[in-house]
């Protein structure tokens, strides 16, 4: 066990790990943004989202995720870096062959989503974290932040629903290489199960870009 | 003669491999630390050779002019390899085995060596099968035998038509094993450019770095060459490119005697010549002739296409001439039989120089997944070069120049006659006679690497625990190395017109017309002529571009291409001197009525091992005569 | 036909080295690639140019010295071949070709097109062997192998140590000739008893020697003149975790 992840194969299986927690991440954040255009009222998604905050189980999970993003990112770095210094020289002419399409691209659509994710926090997480959102209240009871209104306000601007939208799309690509080869780093692939797994993972990615992709446009059109 | 004592221990055949064992020297483990060996070639028999001498505790120098050990020629090995296991029940044994290696041979191998070979090759399929060799099994998981020429048993065992990269692999992996223990050190990018004598006994070689261009001089308490054949001397032939005569023709030049060099197997499954820029020729591994029939047209200059020449216009010649043995007589008289056919007319393709080998029988037979299973990767391979796919249609094969029989003289020891300079695989002459069997050669080779010349050198090395490490600043290693410089000078100095590729064609051509399959007084001596003429010319006309002091691709070429020369005048000469046929020397002269080879016992019973005498001082010849205790000398028939 | 080359030329390790343009007409489509660098090559002695350097001996694709990268692809245009075995028939008259060496950190330039691929034996000095001593071996058949992993452990060990993996990868990664020996070895019950430690030493030798790391892309399977695939990289993954995990 001792210096497995100083190993390349063990810094793999560190990625696809964490890969595999920020996907299973994606659908929770996925099934409570629905809610939004599922529901008449804003009230499911204001609930769940202060849920999310306030939590003591779902703080330990924030900073599991949080570790898991650095993590996938720290590791990938390092492993492009070797990668590029794994030839000094390029070639010439450089035709390239594959099996699959957008490893080439992986660490450049992570870029952009690592820029993304920045831009989004900005605009939602640290908002709520440090109150500059207003409140709302249901039934007179509980007083809740008001995130709903905050991501209807900024759907109205027809650049950042583009934003967005282009940003799912890359992250889209993103998981189509991510998930299957998250499976074949961790030694998962079997003449039966991986091209099951491969469709799994198409499938998970259409399921997940279509899903966050009509969201903002469903609020820019109606509301 | 009494430089021609083979040794041969006494007692019966069967025991005499046993009783030696018991009888030699050993050296006792703290003593083999101190004892260094030289193996020149990393093939099936340098690669077992070197990882058992290593696995012993002896200190060995491993040579190779490859990359890598793992890329010697035995890597194209595609048949398989034989062994007595008889897990087939069908009546094998290793008496059979013998039996069949020396009549294959046409009775011109040396019983006692035969006989060994036979008994170790059991030992070798275990050894490979642990070191994780991964032969053909059946469902039972127990491993699977084919068929293979010139005999009447199943005792191939084989990894689809890649055994000898297989068997290649096992001794590289045993090899690396030992190279990772300290045991072996592993030269390679290094060419043998000769062999130093230290009072008469083999004593170290001169290499070539082949990046640097630098002489190095290694010293060790004896000289183990396992350089392979020297086939290309035909210029096409089945073998790699680079596969070359050279360390063995050196050693020849310091004394070592060259035995049987006209014994040059014609593979008769290759694919033919397809143009004039071809730089080899692609084996068609034996084992397709299980399944595959061979034959040409009953009318000469028949045009059409093969699948529409019906059953009864085809003459299977084989299955006529040879009814007992059919598709599997022995190669050289397969060889024979085609360009007998193609010689009377009746040969196929644009230059009427190839016969059909078909499948469709097969193929009907056991339908196209189990000939895949048995052939696919050589039915891709002959798709691949010709571009004919031979499921559909049947190949079109020629004959081609294969294996060397001959090789330097050893005796029983696998010891040359230079003390302390061992030949083994397909650098000796020792085991396949006039002509080898197929699936023979892995097994020879493998056989002497790790399971003979480990025990054998202990006797010599036993000798040597007194010698300490043999210095390289010697005299004999200066005039060696300066030996050496001089010759490469010479070469890059002549500063010609023709580069030494020109001079290797040239040369190979007049060996394949007149010392190839069919061979008779006159041509010979023409060719003798001939050779002389072209070597003249390569001497006066050679160029060989940039410098020494460097990676230079055309100085080794020129090297080997100029052993090639001298080599080539001694194989005319052997092919002369045995006016008989036997084997794969098949004589015009020395034939019977039906146009099959007839030998003459009574004067040619007898290894012919040549001497170095000179520069322009002929050769001298030496004969063993061969005792044959055991088997009764017969006309060899495969009718 | 008639081709114009542009070919990496460099003289030695240290030297800075360059495309060199020759225009090639007495080519004819039956030659095989490397063939036509041969005519090439007795053209230039002849004009007392520097012949081109390039690795090949068994011409038939199965030793593994041969590997040139052939507009932009390891061994050309086509599928499942070494270089030798590639025909100038899959090239038009007129057609510009491009031949570069293997190009890694862990495979230097030695000269011209040939480069130091020792990095793929120190790998298998480190654990691409089955530890036993001649004569030590049991009789073949009492050691059963079932044929489906017999099959399966052919499939692995065809692997010819040319490079074309290396080549091919993006990454210059080694890991699909590791995980063919790996793959080899484990899948026997000879192999096994090592497995761990081979798998370890094996993985620990190929990232000391400075080969990139997968990412999954495949391009090795794509390009592997034996047609080697992703499963054995998989299975690499596998027995290394094991062996250190568990």
């Amino acid at each position: 066990m001792s210096n497995i992840f100083n190993s390349s194969i063990g810094k793999k299986l560190m990625v696809a790990l964490a890969g595999f927690f920020l996907i299973l991440f994606l659908l929770v954040h996925l099934g409570i943004n629905l809610t939004l255009i599922l529901t008449e009222s804003s009230k499911p998604f204001n609930v769940a989202s202060h849920f999310m905050g306030t939590n003591i189980i779902i703080k330990v999970f924030e900073v599991i995720l949080f570790t898991a993003f650095l993590l996938h990112i720290i590791y990938v770095l390092i492993l492009q870096i070797q990668n590029w210094i794994a030839r000094p020289k390029r070639y010439k002419i450089y035709n390239f062959s594959q099996i699959s399409f957008f490893s080439k691209f992986m660490i450049w659509l992570g870029g952009i989503i690592l820029i993304f994710l920045v831009i989004h926090l900005t605009d939602f997480y640290f908002k709520s974290k440090f109150g500059h959102i207003g409140e709302i209240t249901y039934d007179n009871i509980s007083y809740y932040t008001d995130l709903s209104s905050l991501v209807i306000q900024k759907f109205q601007i027809p650049g950042i629903v583009i934003f967005y939208i282009a940003c799912f799309l890359i992250l889209g690509f993103h998981l189509w290489h991510g998930f299957q080869s998250a499976f074949q780093t961790l030694g998962l692939n079997h003449k039966v199960y991986t091209p099951v797994i491969k469709k799994l993972g198409m499938v998970y990615t259409i399921v997940v870009v279509s899903g966050f992709t009509i969201i903002p446009l469903i609020i820019y059109f109606t509301q | 003669m009494a430089i021609l004592d083979a040794k041969i221990p006494e007692g019966s055949l069967a025991e005499k491999w046993t009783q030696y064992k018991n009888s030699v020297k050993l050296v006792n483990p703290a003593n083999k630390k101190k004892l260094d060996i030289i193996v020149v070639g990393t093939g099936a028999a340098g690669s077992s050779a070197a990882s058992a001498l290593g696995e012993l505790g002896y200190n060995v120098k491993v040579f190779c002019y490859q990359d890598s050990p793992r890329r010697a020629h035995a890597i194209a090995s595609q048949g398989g390899i034989n062994a007595t296991k008889n897990y087939q029940n069908d009546g094998d044994s290793v008496y059979r085995l013998f039996y069949d290696m020396i009549k294959g041979g046409d009775f011109r191998a040396r019983e006692a060596n035969v006989y060994r070979a036979a008994e170790v090759s059991s030992q070798v399929i275990d050894h490979y099968t642990a070191l994780g060799v991964p032969f053909a099994r059946d469902y039972g998981g127990s491993l699977t035998n084919r068929s293979f020429g010139g005999v009447q048993v199943s005792r191939t065992f084989y990894a689809k038509g890649q055994t000898g990269q297989q068997c290649m692999l096992g001794s590289y992996s045993s090899l690396n094993r030992q190279i990772s223990e300290g045991t072996v050190t592993m030269f390679s990018r290094r060419e043998m450019l000769d062999l130093v004598l230290v009072d008469g006994k083999a004593r170290g070689i001169i290499t070539r770095n082949l990046i640097t261009g630098e002489l190095e001089r290694h010293s060790a308490h004896a000289v183990v060459l396992a350089s392979g054949g020297y086939g290309t001397i035909y210029y096409l032939s089945t073998l790699a490119i680079q596969s070359n005569g050279t360390a063995a023709w050196k050693a020849h030049l310091k004394g070592a005697l060259f035995a049987n060099p006209s014994f040059a197997q014609i593979h008769p499954t290759s694919i033919p010549q397809l143009n004039e820029y071809q730089s080899k020729l692609t084996l068609m591994s034996e084992s397709l002739r299980n399944d595959g029939r061979i034959w040409v047209p009953k009318e000469k200059n028949d045009k059409r296409h093969p699948n529409d020449i019906p059953e009864e216009d085809r003459d299977y010649y084989l299955e006529r001439r040879y009814p007992a043995y059919g598709n599997l007589v022995p190669r050289d008289v397969g060889s024979r039989a085609a360009k007998e056919r193609c010689d009377a007319g009746y040969g196929v393709g644009p230059t009427g120089l190839a016969v059909y080998m078909d499948f469709r029988d097969a193929i009907k037979k056991q339908g196209d997944k189990t000939i895949e299973a048995n052939y696919g990767n050589l039915f891709q391979l002959y798709d691949t070069i010709t571009g004919i796919n031979p499921y559909k249609e049947p190949m079109q094969i020629y004959p081609s120049a294969h294996y060397t029989m001959g090789g330097l003289w050893v005796d029983y020891n696998l010891m040359t006659n230079i003390p302390g300079l061992y030949a083994i695989g397909e650098a000796n002459f020792a085991d396949h006679g006039a002509n080898r069997l197929g699936a023979a050669s892995l097994m020879q080779c493998s056989g002497d690497g790790y399971f003979i010349l480990p025990f054998t050198i202990s006797d010599y090395m036993a000798d040597q625990i007194k010698t300490p490490r043999i210095p390289v600043n010697l005299k004999e290693f200066d005039e060696a190395e300066e030996n050496v410089r001089k010759r490469l000078e010479k070469l890059i100095s002549i500063n010609g017109t023709q580069t030494p590729t020109f001079f290797h064609k040239k040369l190979g051509k007049i060996m394949w017309d007149y010392c190839g399959m069919v061979r008779n007084e006159e041509g010979l001596k023409k060719a003798a002529e001939l050779v002389k003429e072209l070597k003249h010319e390569f001497w006066t006309d050679l160029k060989v571009p940039d410098n020494l002091n460097e990676l230079n691709q055309e100085i080794e070429k020129a090297g080997r291409v100029s052993d090639f020369f001298d080599l080539a005048g001694l194989l005319i000469t052997d092919a002369l001197n045995r006016k008989e046929s036997c084997g794969a020397h098949f004589r015009e002269e020395s034939q019977t009525p039906d146009g099959e080879a007839q030998r003459n016992d009574d004067e040619y019973l007898y290894v012919a091992a040549w001497e170095f005498k000179g520069e322009k001082i002929p050769h001298q010849l030496h004969k063993e005569k061969l005792k044959f205790e055991e088997v009764e000398v017969q006309v060899r028939s495969y009718k | 036909m008639k081709v114009r080359l542009k070919i990496w030329r460099q003289e030695n390790a240290k030297a800075k080295g360059a495309f060199v343009t020759y225009d090639f007409e007495e080519v004819s489509p039956e030659m095989s690639f490397l063939e036509m660098l041969d005519a090439l090559n007795q053209k230039l002695i002849k004009k007392s140019d520097s012949p081109i350097a390039f690795d090949s001996d068994c011409r038939e694709g199965i030793c593994g010295s041969c590997g040139l990268y052939i507009n932009g692809r390891p061994n050309g245009p086509e599928k499942g071949i070494s270089t030798c075995q590639l025909s100038m028939r899959a090239f038009k008259d007129g057609d510009t070709i491009y031949v570069e060496p293997w190009r890694a950190k862990p495979f230097p330039v030695i000269k011209d097109l040939i480069v130091d691929r020792s990095a793929f034996d120190k790998i298998l000095h480190a654990g691409g062997f089955i530890s036993v001593n001649t004569g030590s071996a049991p009789d073949g058949n009492s050691i059963l192998v079932p044929k489906e992993y017999s099959d399966l452990a052919f499939d692995s060990s065809v692997c010819i140590g040319c490079g074309a993996c290396v080549a091919a990868c993006k990454n210059a990664s080694a890991m699909l000739f590791v995980a063919a020996k790996v793959s080899h070895l484990a899948l026997l019950p000879q192999g096994r008893p090592e497995a761990r430690e081979r798998v370890k030493n094996m993985v620990m030798e190929m990232d000391r020697l400075g080969f990139g790391n997968c990412t999954n892309t495949g391009a090795c399977e794509a390009e592997c003149p034996k047609e080697i695939n992703l499963t054995n990289i998989a299975r690499l993954n596998r027995e290394y975790f094991t062996a250190k995990v568990l």
